[in-house]
């Protein structure tokens, strides 16, 4: 029997675009709402599992060409760092700070390094989550 | 009269949660507890709309939008599970 999944693949095509811009969202809405670096990260998971179970691996290998592995040892590297630069003001280890300033198209913004902090926990629990997931999945 | 409707729908909304988990423990073969499933994420979307509303909240909306993206991947992650007998493939069969 031909196996026929075409109308599967073309929604998912939409739907990926859907379920990442939900992740930044949720990525940008940072510590005042709902959100922050691990949903989003989770998110963007989600995103990508979608593709892999839609799809195969190979195919979103040869599209995504990241080594997830690395991917999480980026993330934790990127959150022990932003730790240790506030040594650097004579802070204490990961005290962070922010400001407001006036960009050019959003007005007056509120910019937090906590963000880059965010950021690497956000890499690191994609990278940690699509290992995970395709480790479970290779043993069939 | 409007929040007496609201609380009478939630209500309705968990006896059809019940229903579908009978489908789950009974249910004869796998579909039945995979359309089950299915069921009681969309009513529980449905219901946490309707407590949003009733708590005249925005805060749950985004709740909604991952509660209706995780339903969506976990069925099609178990409908493929019954079509091929393997969820991620390594190498598509054209």
């Amino acid at each position: 029997m031909k196996i026929n999944n075409v109308i599967l693949q073309a929604v998912t095509k939409i739907v990926v675009f859907i379920i990442l811009t939900l992740a930044v969202y949720l990525f940008l809405s940072g510590h005042n709402n709902p959100g922050g670096g691990f949903i989003g990260g989770l998110v963007l998971a989600t995103a990508f599992v979608l593709l892999f179970i839609v799809f195969d691996i190979e195919t979103i290998q040869k599209a995504l060409p990241f080594d997830f592995k690395k991917v999480a040892a980026l993330g934790a590297f990127l959150a022990v760092a932003t730790g240790f630069g506030s040594l650097l003001f004579d802070a204490p280890f990961l005290s962070q700070s922010f400001g407001y300033f006036d960009l050019p198209f959003f007005g007056k913004t509120e910019l937090a390094t906590v963000t880059i902090f965010e950021a690497g926990v956000a890499l690191a629990v994609v990278g940690v989550v699509v290992t995970i997931i395709l480790s479970i999945s290779e043993d069939v | 009269m409007i929040e007496i409707m609201l609380i009478t729908s939630l209500a309705l909304f968990g006896v059809a949660i019940a229903i579908a988990l009978l489908r789950i423990i009974f249910g004869p073969s796998l579909p039945d507890r995979i359309i089950a499933l299915d069921m009681i994420g969309v009513n529980l979307v449905s219901g946490i709309a309707i407590i949003s509303v009733i708590l005249a909240t925005k805060a749950f909306l985004e709740v909604i939008l991952i509660l209706a993206i995780l339903s969506f991947i976990s069925t099609i992650a178990f409908s493929k599970y019954i079509e091929r007998g393997v969820i991620i493939e390594r190498k598509r069969k054209s």
